[in-house]
């Protein structure tokens, strides 16, 4: 899988997963979003440096916010870019995934930035793409989504610092989460001492422990002293069926309240990918409280797109 | 015609006998294993020294796709893929569209069938109509018209009231019931072998247990019911060891392995690759190794292709919306030679994986070599070398997770009912 997105000589042509990614790369992105922060608070918020590069969003599966930030992301680096919903549009029609890709090439793009609901989709398109296109993976199935993953390491890093000596639980529904997964690759690679996940058993993947997690099924140990918590969505159709009771059972259970919260240490930071569902995974006092970083998340994630982009397909690249 | 095959090793897997022998043919027999009559005048002579003289290849689960298939391949194609690949008698499966599960679609096969050269063709009828798993087929007309068997091939029964009966029905007239053991509901939406890998990649998994589960299901019925049950597919260490104990307690049970699953683990999913999109999914290293060790003690009863030959279209698509299959009547003698290589069986031992053994599910005495045989007879250069690629494969399907891996083993000659259908140029 490494081999995919790097090249020979290690530089990244893709970006599909944290999982292989070398810590010098990892953190060599978090510096360079570190320094794209400030562009966002400049009167004229934009780089020069992805001019005349044309980027595709090709969301075969519907997000807003994702696609936004990426949208933001290149526009700030002065890209063209264009954003595909493909999930109403030419795949109704019958077009196949490889025929879209390639009508797109042939309109020159630089780059793709793929959401799909099927696992390993963005490594399907990355082996079908011409040399120069670099793809990025804005999410596939429940495998991964790597530059959530990548704002997730920023944010921590921004209000915690080093990264060996923490603690970190992450929470709720990582069977189908595919930045459950993209969290977990990159807090072990970065060195965390201690990843913790906190689920009932019909919400953990087979074999979870492999991923290098201690899995807890009470909240309360799992939460017992970390420094960060991060919180995962639970989806709407999965909140009542054969996977749990109900919405309410499982606020009673994993759903982050002020009480639950003062177990975490002190300075415990919390943490949400979005969109959030208050009352189900999360309480409204905790996610407008003094502890929840989760609208610093939104911001860095631009920042660190934006780090990806140049990375992949700047001029430096 | 006839044929005298001269001087090759000639290998009768049923009797064990493996001797530098002459083989001659005619009308459509074997006529001697030895010493050519003196009186034989044969109208071909082939030089096969250094060569192994087998019976034909039996396969228990080879996808024809006529009728209704044609887009991924015809009767043509796969029957010319099985007489390359030296299979002389094979088993299809009732899922083509519509489904073998009326007298008049079998019969149309059979006749297709045997106007075009290649092996002899045993449909397996489907147990239920439009394998919907609701109601049972005309089981006595489906076999007047040639089938041998009843499945449900991929699809399950869900009701298990319908499956219970349907087992009755067939035990009635002492029809043979092949199921592929997989709990449906367990199953659900599953693309590959539920472990730590298909977890981290995020692909739905199938447990085991949904093909245990699904065992002891069929067993059970098989003792209120006394229906004769092959088991398709076999894909778990857990499962072969249900059948072990099934066989030791007496009950008319047989089952085979898809040779792919005697090389593959779930291993290989990391790089998401369509091709090794399979049904039953890719288990772990400790399942494959039961699995072989299965065949080679008996407990599977035979080693098949369960080809499957796919448009690429199907496969050119992300890993979980790929349709899964593989083409396989090319690659069954050398995955089979490979196996057996791997773990030290001799070849007789290995060739009764895939000749007398199935023959034995299917009831016949076919996969034999002996005086007054069929002369269905396939002569092969085990250490022949080759490179699977797009060009190298016959079958329409291009399908095969052994793209450009090095086969060893390769088809010079098939003989079907005493005709050369096939005799390789190279």
């Amino acid at each position: 899988m490494v081999g995919e997105q790097l090249t020979s000589d290690g530089r990244l042509r893709h970006l599909l997963t944290l999982e292989g990614l070398p810590r010098e790369t990892l953190l060599s992105i978090l510096d360079a979003a570190a320094s794209f922060v400030s562009v966002g608070e400049r009167e004229v918020k934009k780089l020069p440096l992805l001019k005349g590069k044309t980027v595709f969003n090709l969301f075969f599966e519907s997000s807003t916010r994702t696609r936004t930030t990426f949208e933001i992301a290149a526009k700030r680096l002065s890209a063209d870019v264009i954003s595909l919903n493909v999930a109403t549009s030419s795949q109704s029609k019958g077009e196949t995934m490889l025929d879209t890709v390639q009508n797109l090439e042939a309109m020159d793009a630089d780059m793709f930035v793929v959401r799909h609901a099927a696992s390993g989709a963005a490594h399907f398109i990355a082996r079908h793409v011409r040399p120069h296109i670099g793809v990025i993976n804005a999410g596939d199935g429940r495998h991964a989504h790597p530059t959530q993953g990548l704002l997730d390491m920023f944010t921590i890093r921004q209000f915690k610092g080093d990264f060996a000596p923490l603690s970190v639980a992450i929470v709720g529904d990582v069977l189908h989460s595919r930045v459950a997964r993209s969290e977990i690759h990159a807090l072990r690679t970065l060195g965390v001492r201690d990843i913790r996940v906190v689920a009932p058993r019909t919400l953990l993947p087979a074999g979870v422990e492999e991923l290098g997690v201690k899995v807890f099924h009470d909240m309360n140990a799992g939460l017992r002293g970390v420094d960060v918590v991060m919180m995962l969505r639970l989806q709407n159709e999965r909140m009542k069926g054969s996977l749990l009771p109900s919405a309410g059972e499982y606020f009673k259970n994993y759903g982050l309240t002020p009480e639950k919260l003062a177990l975490a240490a002190p300075d415990a930071i919390v943490m949400h990918p979005g969109p959030m569902n208050r009352g189900v995974e999360i309480d409204s006092a905790v996610a407008d409280g003094p502890q929840a970083v989760i609208l610093p998340q939104v911001t860095f994630g631009i920042a660190v797109r934006m780090a990806v982009m140049n990375l992949l397909i700047g001029d430096a690249a | 015609m006839k044929i005298h095959l001269r001087g090759g090793r000639v290998i009768d897997p049923a009797s064990g006998f493996d001797q530098i022998a002459d083989v001659c043919i005619a009308a459509g027999r074997v006529v001697s294993v030895g010493q050519a009559p003196a009186d034989f005048n044969a109208q071909r002579v082939i030089d096969v020294s250094g060569l192994v003289v087998a019976p034909g290849l039996v396969d228990l689960a080879a996808r024809l796709r006529e009728p209704g298939l044609e887009h991924k391949a015809t009767l043509e194609s796969e029957m010319r893929a099985a007489t390359v690949g030296g299979v002389t008698a094979l088993a299809c499966p009732p899922d083509t569209d519509p489904p073998l599960d009326e007298p008049g679609l079998v019969e149309m096969l059979k006749f297709r069938a045997r106007n075009l050269p290649g092996p002899r063709v045993y449909p397996v009828g489907a147990l239920t109509l439009g394998l919907a798993g609701a109601t049972i087929t005309e089981m006595s007309e489906l076999t007047e018209a040639g089938c041998v068997a009843f499945s449900q091939a991929d699809a399950a029964i869900t009701d298990t009231q319908v499956l219970m009966r349907a087992m009755q029905y067939a035990a009635t007239f002492d029809y043979p019931v092949w199921l592929r053991p997989q709990d449906p509901h367990l199953a659900r939406n599953g693309v590959a072998h539920e472990g730590a890998l298909a977890g981290a990649l995020g692909l739905v998994g199938i447990p085991v247990v949904a093909e245990t589960l699904a065992i002891a299901t069929i067993l059970q019925l098989m003792r209120v019911t006394g229906a004769r049950v092959h088991l398709c597919r076999l894909s778990s260490a857990a499962g072969v060891e249900l059948v072990r104990a099934a066989k030791a307690e007496g009950l008319p049970l047989s089952c085979d392995v898809a040779a792919h699953h005697l090389h593959l683990t779930d291993a290989g999913l990391a790089r998401f690759d369509a091709q090794l999109h399979l049904m039953p999914p890719l288990r772990s290293e400790s399942d494959r190794q039961a699995l072989r060790a299965g065949v080679l003690d008996g407990t599977i009863d035979a080693v098949c292709s369960d080809h499957a030959p796919l448009d690429d279209d199907t496969k050119e698509v992300p890993f979980a919306e790929s349709e899964s299959g593989a083409t396989g009547l090319e690659l069954l003698l050398p995955l089979t030679l490979a196996w057996a290589a791997e773990l030290k069986i001799s070849l007789p031992a290995a060739l009764a994986a895939v000749t007398c053994r199935p023959s034995r599910v299917l009831g016949l005495t076919l996969g034999q070599l002996h005086d007054g045989a069929p002369a269905d007879v396939c002569v092969f250069d085990p250490d022949a070398v080759w490179v699977v690629s797009r060009n190298a494969l016959v079958s329409q399907g291009r399908n095969s997770p052994f793209l450009g891996q090095t086969m060893r083993g390769r088809v010079r000659y098939t003989i079907i009912d005493g005709h050369l259908d096939f005799e390789a140029k190279d």
